[in-house]
């Protein structure tokens, strides 16, 4: 285990080296004059220089990359024009409140995910069964901005059940900072009644970024669950008489796990990466209304911030994911 | 070909195609994809206002709800969104054309090179790959347009530069496994190149999973550009592009819902047609690899 470990640690040095790289180019292909944005619109020529100079934006490329890793290692992603903050002091205010959207959507996918998809193959082919599947078929085409949309017109103005924007309303006074996500800090600073209210809120932007993952969930469950109802220990398991039920409940959970986790590794980009669509539509005070409001301004230096955070949260997931993996199927550390 | 094997050939179509009508959610696809590229195809011949579609204005009939002269009402500037969603289908074909394209031209050979050359070639090939998928898509792309500039050319150009790591995982396992069929090693036995065995026995054999991805990104990609366009980093309007038109009719909910639900179906309908297709394909050409 140690040496699996070690292994897969070793390949994220080199795929954090890869995404420095990466984001690096990335800041290079821009056609503008990074020195005159720097400087801002009324700077003269001599200003730009001097600003070229001064971020050694006139020393070659290779320099200039060993530059920008030691900026990075020492935190310094930069400043943003937008909210003339330090790009990682930004980062650091907008991120849990983008990891609580994403934390919960993946909660509400397991726990509807699983026990439909294993529902539907107990009553494989049933009408539940077919319902499911065009659900989880329609989940995955679904446009996450224009459900947003929707979704807001119809719970947040038709039925007026639930807040179409922002994390908590202007009146309520958000819970003591310790995780930074709200959810969690009403949870732990005993103020329950921000807590039902951070959760109404959180409602629908967190039901919109997991309707895909509901969707692969229920299929992956579905698949495991009918190979393993037609397995040998599950007739045997019957034959001794044991209850239907405690079969499919214990065994279908124990054999959901794997596949399900897998799942989750596999969606956990996609959701990270779609925060940037459902942010932006319910004002979520999180990295990707950061990302997009900092794009649309031509202000690139939180975009390469937030694309590196990204990178770096998505690799240690799977990091995480492939360890919890190896640990419960041993099978997988000599692959 | 004898006629024997010609018969077999024959019979081997008819299964496949049987199976691939046997199965009411792949004919849904096929109608769906196919209705697509009909509209893409002729839409802008059949739309009833067609100076609508780069922005005409007729400020006298604006945000008008769906009615027999606009069926899926008007917009902010008048024009009629019936024409604008419909002209949308052909800029969205070539949207997805070209990043799918792109992404395969790029990908196939990466991915042939890791497979059957294997070796340090492919353990840095593949180690670029894990990188480029390590970034969600959607992010990278937003991080490259915001480099380069908004725009749909742009945008196009970044889904493109994100998309290609998926085709080499898919190839690679695949010239991998191809690689030590017995096949293979008897050609190589026998003397063949590398080439006659490239282009002989390998590129065929890729040629099924290959179709069933680009089906289904076809789709992806199409919701991709969208997606940008929503942001505002792809098409611009007048452009009449579904995600653009999405971006502008946001500002107009809830009471002008139309406006952001119509172009919205349509990117779903297309979505959902290249998946169920793709399912389809697959099922058909892959049959091992079949859902249960």
């Amino acid at each position: 285990m140690i040496r699996y470990i070690a292994r897969r640690l070793g390949l994220l040095g080199v795929m954090l080296g890869g995404l420095v790289l990466i984001t690096f180019v990335v800041s290079n292909i821009a056609p503008s004059d990074p020195a005159a944005l720097a400087a801002g619109p009324d700077a003269t020529k001599d200003m730009v220089e001097t600003i070229r100079h001064e971020y050694g934006l006139d020393r070659p490329l290779p320099l200039q990359f060993v530059r920008y890793v030691s900026d990075l290692l020492h935190g310094n992603l930069g400043r943003s024009i937008q909210t003339g903050d330090a790009v990682a002091d930004d980062l650091a205010r907008y991120f849990p409140a983008t990891m609580e959207l994403v934390l919960l959507s993946m909660a509400f996918s397991v726990l509807a995910g699983v026990p439909v998809g294993m529902l539907a193959a107990v009553w494989r082919n049933s009408l539940f069964d077919h319902a499911m599947r065009m659900l989880a078929v329609s989940g995955v085409a679904l446009p996450a901005f224009w459900a947003a949309l929707i979704l807001q017109l119809v719970f947040g103005v038709w039925l007026g059940w639930l807040p179409t924007s922002g994390q908590l309303s202007v009146a309520t006074s958000p819970p003591p900072a310790v995780t930074g996500m709200v959810i969690v800090d009403a949870l732990l600073t005993g103020h329950f009644a921000v807590f039902a209210e951070a959760m109404r809120y959180a409602v629908l932007p967190a039901f919109v970024l997991a309707l895909p993952s509901i969707a692969a969930i229920v299929r992956v469950n579905r698949a495991e669950m009918i190979e393993v109802l037609g397995s040998d220990y599950v007739t045997a398991a019957r034959a001794h008489g044991v209850s239907p039920w405690r079969v499919i409940g214990w065994l279908a959970l124990k054999n959901a796990m794997l596949p399900t986790l897998a799942m989750i590794g596999l969606r956990f980009g996609w959701t990270l990466g779609s925060t940037v669509l459902v942010e932006t539509v319910f004002d979520w005070p999180g990295i990707g209304l950061y990302a997009v409001s900092s794009a649309i301004a031509s202000d690139f230096k939180p975009v390469m911030g937030v694309t590196l955070i990204v990178g770096v949260t998505f690799m240690l997931a799977n990091l995480v994911i492939d360890l919890a993996y190896g640990w419960l199927d041993p099978r997988t550390k000599s692959a | 070909m004898s006629g024997i094997a010609l018969r077999v050939a024959g019979r081997h179509g008819q299964f496949v195609a049987w199976t691939f009508a046997a199965s009411a959610s792949a004919l849904f696809g096929l109608a769906l994809v196919a209705g697509f590229l009909l509209l893409a195809a002729i839409g802008p011949s059949i739309v009833p206002y067609p100076a609508d579609a780069t922005g005409a204005m007729h400020l006298a009939q604006r945000l008008q709800p769906p009615s027999a002269a606009h069926w899926f009402g008007t917009d902010e500037m008048g024009d009629d969104i019936f024409t604008r969603v419909i002209v949308g289908t052909r800029t969205s074909l070539w949207i997805g054309l070209t990043i799918t394209g792109i992404a395969t031209l790029i990908g196939v050979p990466l991915g042939i090179a890791a497979g059957y050359l294997g070796g340090r070639v492919r353990g840095v090939i593949m180690r670029t790959t894990d990188v480029f998928l390590a970034v969600p898509a959607l992010v990278l792309a937003l991080a490259i347009v915001a480099a380069l500039g908004p725009g749909i050319l742009h945008g196009v150009l970044a889904l493109s530069l994100v998309w290609w790591p998926g085709y080499v995982r898919l190839i690679e396992a695949k010239a991998l496994t191809l690689r030590s069929e017995p096949y293979v090693e008897a050609a190589r036995t026998m003397g063949a190149g590398h080439r006659w065995i490239l282009l002989r026995h390998i590129l065929p054999n890729c040629f099924s999973p290959l179709v069933v991805k680009a089906s289904m990104d076809m789709g992806l990609a199409i919701l991709g550009a969208a997606s940008l366009g929503f942001i505002g980093l792809g098409a611009k309007p007048p452009a009449p592009e579904w995600g653009a038109m999405i971006s502008v009719a946001r500002s107009y909910m809830p009471d002008w819902w139309w406006y952001s639900f119509f172009p919205g179906l349509f990117i779903f309908l297309t979505v959902l047609g290249f998946n169920l297709f793709g399912d389809g394909l697959r099922d058909m050409l892959d049959p091992r690899s079949a859902r249960g």
